[in-house]
């Protein structure tokens, strides 16, 4: 089974480099972005095959590791 | 007195740690990151600046699951003084020793500077007790990700307990909420910091500034 952990920042987080990165896009004549969250994208291969024991276990990895809780946030999918 | 620095692969600044100990009186022990276990008994935990781990996935994230921070969170439970210097900092609040996090600068670029003016919030620790409440002093900054973070009801709780070791003069430095520089534990036995006293422990290298953290230090474990 794989999962795809996204870790972006948690709302309200100011984000410098997606800021930085909204301004470079202007920069090229992009006009109308009006926001930029940069985050991270981990894939993980599981040797799981019960899809709700394993994404218990991806959402602990989380908790514990992928993701800061004090300034991101994460989502889980399963595939 | 002993003190014991840990080194992580990619620490930088694990020997002018251990120098700044040493020349304050301390016995100095070098701890290796696989390490399971402290030397014993030691009086002070040093967490050296530097890149541990490449500052793979966050800065400090890896190195805060490593063997031997497992023993220095028991360390600090049962009362033991921690000092976390720029990297070390960032390792304490990824290990959930402090409370915070610390994200890239907002200004986006590594800042450098030998000696970033500083206020003295909190004079009352073993740490900062050499420089005394409302001391200005500079000390050498020289990080990327210094840039404080945690929510208003933790921050008004690190303010209201006194938890506010350092503060920036100025916001110029790197963007931290309320321009914190360095934080204590609730017991005020851990301090994270992101200056760096231990580069300015010696005048050949620009300033002796910084020595009076190790000084501090060495006053209260003498005392003991």
């Amino acid at each position: 089974m794989k999962a795809t952990v996204t870790v972006m920042l948690k709302d309200g987080v100011l984000d410098p480099q997606g800021e930085a990165v909204r301004s470079a896009l202007g920069t090229l004549g992009f006009a109308g972005v009006e926001g930029v969250r940069q985050g991270k994208v981990i894939e993980l291969d599981l040797a799981a095959t019960d899809r709700a024991a394993a994404e218990a276990e991806v959402r602990r990895m989380c908790e514990e590791l992928l993701a800061n809780t004090v300034i991101e946030s994460y989502r889980v999918e399963l595939s | 007195m002993h003190a014991a620095v840990i080194t992580f692969p990619g620490s930088n600044c694990d020997r002018d740690l251990h120098e700044a100990f040493r020349k304050a009186g301390f016995r100095v022990s070098a701890v290796w990151h696989k390490d399971t276990a402290l030397p014993e008994p030691v009086d002070v935990v040093g967490l050296p600046g530097g890149f541990s781990y490449g500052d793979y996935l966050r800065c400090g994230a890896i190195a805060a699951h490593s063997p031997v921070v497992r023993a220095v969170k028991d360390f600090a439970g049962r009362g033991g003084h921690v000092l976390g210097i720029c990297n070390g900092f960032q390792v304490l609040t990824e290990a959930g020793l402090l409370p915070g996090a610390l994200m890239r600068n907002a200004g986006l670029r590594f800042v450098c500077r030998p000696a970033e003016p500083l206020i003295v919030e909190n004079g009352e620790t073993a740490f900062t007790r050499g420089w005394g409440a409302g001391a200005r002093i500079a000390l050498p900054i020289a990080h990327h990700d210094g840039n404080y973070q945690a929510d208003t009801a933790t921050l008004d709780r690190l303010e209201g307990e006194g938890r506010v070791a350092l503060r920036y003069e100025t916001d110029a430095a790197n963007g931290s909420a309320r321009r914190i520089a360095g934080v204590l534990s609730q017991n005020g036995r851990v301090l994270g910091m992101m200056p760096h006293p231990e580069r300015a422990v010696d005048a050949a290298t620009g300033s002796e500034q910084g020595a009076a953290v190790f000084a501090g230090l060495a006053g209260a474990f003498a005392a003991a």
